[in-house]
């Protein structure tokens, strides 16, 4: 904890004052090869911390969780690509918790830069930053950049491992590395003689691997830029893929929770009558909250909902009234942050028109398909783990932490997620786990949260609120002048995560304002950070999924008064900062056949957001059916920079929107004495498929980079809802949820 | 007290409170975990499975109730062998996190077995108890049609 601490500090001199940083570390920490944690058993072999070969074929590891982005299947054809593998009979898992499988990426995300526009020293700045990933062992699956940093080192990983076979296959014909050639797990010689991989590994073990290889154009690529059958598909269509939940061992026991709904500790609890229920076999005190350890789940749900518990109050105002006026209070608060701060927003302009708007959104679950759950197997000196975790790497150092062993005494099993959107970054479930099973040494336990539980236990996106102020003239916007308030997720979760909160501004804040690529010539974006306990935390999108909305509601705003066509004003203002974006509202417009005129009861929006490194336009048509709205149709471009698989990025674009417009219409956490007041589905529900709407996408790679996938498409379903809306009813909505102040057809 | 009851063509005797949902009996006791608990209320869909043929949310069937024989996700098809409606959710690649994806071929089984041609109201209509978190309505349907169309040709 104390060596965590102590780096993590030093990540936020860098991470908030974007100074050159490495020197931190000493360059010989910074540039070392890390371990490889493989350790294979019987006749397999590993070539590096990616490639296991045995007898039966090759497996290759893809450390990133696995939650529903297709991020297995596309890490392993990375490796495929270069290793000359056939893809159909590869084998691919998860792997160990390691430092070998750091996030280089991902801490860069801190980084007050705009992706857009970013400079080659900002780049370096963010590649320096990624030591810091690397030196913290960050084996984080989030901010989308799973393929963006693998691009490179699993690529190689794969050639890497390809040349050694290639030397040993050398070695073994006694011919010359270039007369060698490899395909479908073998090495081929000039004459048609054929070695196989698996005849190879153990001789290549002991080569050295060549340092000098370079990686193959996109030209030559067989399997990257194709739409490959997902590795986890099978055992999704056949109830064979393991979840948490689902993990099995010999002689275990069930077991579920209750903790404080009101997020503070227990002042006592009377077990008397749960104790004697029948399959209870023990309660266990968790100090902020009970589990029942019972032989079935469902027998421990009922022994837990008949413990007599009485809670600590919130440390928080106990309603959403009092909470919102805590976060709108931010906004007298000096700033934490102004990121864009273009031009004089203070300018006075001649024969403009000012317009100003304040919006508002609520608090959010993450909602996934699964309740959280975990694993666990407690020895007095090890601990075994099978958690469904976005952050192996944490879980096991918070675990060991938790039940007073050292990290080196914990294995992690990360196994498939039922859903993550952010939740499973957070390391409670996994903790609360080792706890309960450390209260029956020897003995396997699964804990399964209720739904109840999970949707009251959330680490929520917080609740949002902005103020807009802006002037057009002649048709274009002049001025554009954003104040944010919003309680912290990057301080909430570093609080959690390291014990103290980084000071300095909090990029994540303010992007999807800040950053997007608007050449408006007076344009500042202020953050104002607001102090309110409720545990937040990384919501699919995360800061974008509340200035998504804010920023590109008001930009709709500021079109309408402008008296222009809401999505050339957009094309227009961005065409002079982001050529590839300027050109997917062209995109969409072909895609949706967009007029700017919509017959009666029909009404259509667009949205742009820029985030993750990819920018996302859409349009979304609503129809008036008998006085209730219908989301019938949404249209999507995006720019991904660079294409790995198609079918997969379609998947998350869809996805993404989806997840955003569920928040947009109905998706609302409200708070009564301290306690959240929604339970279950009945209360936090989400789009079906009689409510989603048809969507078509549209996949363009003129970017400079390579951006993410999983989170873009959440930011601009929001607004495009509600300014298709406005297009419909001509009622302007600057609040989140829509259902309070629109009748939906559900 | 024991009780037996059949799943997949298999007898199995468990020793159980007469009250146990059946997706606890399936879970925990015979370890068929294909069949997934989402809110134990009947309003997502997750743990759908069919006695005597009849698409049913198990975390509502008590086991004492349980009226005929049990098929789950497992009982379809499997891996090895594939039930058609499971090679169109594959052909489609409708999964992506996966997690209600039994629950959804169960219920697409029983409007298939029903509606052997389904338009989209229908898929509408028998589907929307079921709640995806990831989003993959639009392939789910079409899925829903590819099946349908193979059911027919076979």
């Amino acid at each position: 904890m104390g060596r965590l601490r102590k780096i993590a500090r030093r990540t936020f001199l860098i991470g908030t004052a974007a100074v050159a940083g490495g020197v931190a570390f000493g360059v010989w920490q910074a540039r070392r090869t890390l371990p490889n944690p493989l350790q294979p058993e019987g006749d397999a072999v590993t070539l590096n911390p990616y490639i296991i070969i045995d007898q039966s074929g090759t497996t290759i590891i893809a450390p990133r969780a696995e939650m529903g982005q297709g991020i297995m299947t596309t890490l392993a054809a990375l490796v495929a690509e270069e290793l000359d593998v056939n893809f159909d009979s590869i084998n691919v898992i998860h792997g160990p918790a390691a430092q070998a499988y750091y996030n280089g990426t991902i801490m860069g995300l801190s980084l007050p830069f705009k992706d857009y526009a970013v400079t080659d020293f900002q780049d370096n700045v963010r590649n320096t930053l990624g030591v810091v990933g690397k030196m913290m062992g960050l084996q984080v699956t989030g901010g989308s950049t799973s393929t963006v940093d693998a691009y490179e080192k699993m690529r190689m990983a794969g050639a890497t491992a390809r040349e050694t076979l290639k030397l040993a296959a050398a070695d073994r014909l006694g011919v010359a590395m270039d007369q060698l050639r490899t395909e479908g797990e073998q090495v081929i010689g000039a004459d048609g003689t054929t070695i196989s991989y698996t005849d190879l590994a153990a001789a290549a073990v002991t080569i050295e691997p060549p340092q000098d290889v370079t990686l193959r154009p996109a030209s030559e690529w067989k399997l990257l830029g194709q739409s490959l059958p997902r590795v986890d598909m099978v055992g999704k269509a056949t109830g064979t893929a393991e979840f948490g939940a689902d993990v099995r061992l010999p002689g275990m026991k069930f077991a579920t929770l209750r903790m404080n709904p009101k997020r503070a500790g227990m002042i006592s609890y009377d077990a008397s009558a749960a104790e004697n229920m029948t399959g209870v076999e023990q309660i266990v005190d968790l100090g902020d909250g009970i589990a029942v350890i019972a032989s079935n789940t469902w027998l421990a749900m009922q022994a837990a909902e008949a413990v007599e518990i009485e809670w600590e109050n919130a440390s928080y105002p106990p309603t959403t009234k009092a909470l919102r006026k805590s976060v709108d209070q931010a906004f007298d608060t000096s700033a934490n942050s102004t990121m864009r701060n273009d031009g004089d927003v203070d300018i006075a302009i001649e024969g403009g028109t000012e317009i100003t708007a304040e919006y508002h959104v609520p608090w959010l679950a993450h909602s996934t398909m699964e309740p959280m759950n975990s694993t666990a197997l407690y020895t007095n000196d090890s601990l075994e783990i099978w958690s469904g975790t976005q952050a192996p790497t944490l879980a096991r150092d918070k675990c060991a932490a938790a039940v007073g062993l050292d990290s080196d005494q914990v294995t992690v099993h990360t196994t498939y997620l039922g859903g993550g959107f952010g939740r499973r970054a957070e390391f409670d479930f996994s903790v609360l786990a080792a706890r309960v099973a450390q209260a029956m040494p020897g003995v396997p336990i699964k804990t399964t949260w209720s739904r109840e539980e999970d949707m009251r236990h959330d680490f929520y996106r917080p609740a949002a609120s902005a103020r807009f102020r802006g002037v057009v003239q002649n048709g274009e916007a002049v001025v554009l002048d954003g104040k944010i308030a919003a309680p912290s997720v990057t301080q909430a979760a570093m609080q959690r995560v390291a014990g103290f909160a980084p000071p300095g501004p909090d990029k994540g804040h303010v992007e999807g304002a800040f950053d997007q690529p608007y050449g408006i010539p007076n344009f500042r974006i202020a953050g104002h950070l607001a102090d309110v306990d409720v545990p937040i935390g990384f919501w699919r999108s995360v800061g974008n999924s509340f200035n998504g909305f804010f920023f590109d509601s008001f930009i709709d705003e500021l079109a309408h008064a402008a008296g222009r066509d809401p999505l050339e004003f957009r094309h227009d203002l961005i065409a002079r900062e982001h050529a590839p974006s300027a050109a997917l509202l062209d995109e969409v417009a072909e895609m949706s056949g967009w007029t700017g005129a919509t017959p009666d009861g029909v009404g259509r929006g667009v949205g742009f957001t820029y985030s993750f490194g990819t920018p996302v336009a859409q349009v979304i048509e609503v129809v008036d059916e008998n006085g209730l709205i219908r989301i019938q149709k949404a249209w999507i471009a995006c720019d991904v920079g660079t294409a790995l698989d198609r079918s997969i990025i379609e998947a998350q674009m869809i996805s993404g929107l989806i997840y955003g417009l569920s928040a947009a219409v109905m998706g609302e956490i409200t708070f009564a004495d301290g306690e959240a007041q929604q339970y279950n589905y009945p209360d936090y529900d989400a789009l079906r498929i009689h409510t989603a709407p048809q969507v078509d996408v549209r996949i363009l790679e003129n970017n400079a980079h390579m951006g993410g996938v999983g989170e873009p498409a959440t930011p601009p379903s929001m607004p495009a809802l509600a300014n298709a809306i406005f297009d419909l009813t001509g009622v302007r909505a600057r609040e989140l949820p829509l259902n309070k102040q629109f009748d939906f057809l559900l | 007290m024991a009780t037996t009851l059949t799943v997949n063509g298999q007898s199995h005797t468990v020793d159980l409170p007469d009250d146990v949902p059946l997706l606890w009996v399936l879970r925990d006791q015979i370890g068929l975990t294909g069949t997934k608990f989402g809110c134990g209320v009947a309003a997502c869909g997750a743990c759908t499975v069919h006695i005597d043929g009849e698409a049913v949310r198990s975390c509502q069937v008590a086991l004492a109730d349980v009226w005929g024989d049990v098929t789950t996700i497992e009982g379809v098809g499997t891996p090895d062998n594939l039930a058609v409606i499971q090679q169109a959710w594959i052909d489609n690649q409708v999964a992506q996190c996966g997690y209600c994806q039994s629950g959804q071929i169960m219920q697409a089984a029983d409007l298939l077995a029903n509606t052997p041609n389904p338009n989209d109201a229908q898929i509408d209509e028998a589907m929307q108890g079921n709640l995806c978190r990831c989003g993959t309505y639009p392939r789910i349907r079409a899925a829903i049609k590819d099946a349908a169309q193979k059911l027919q040709e076979a």
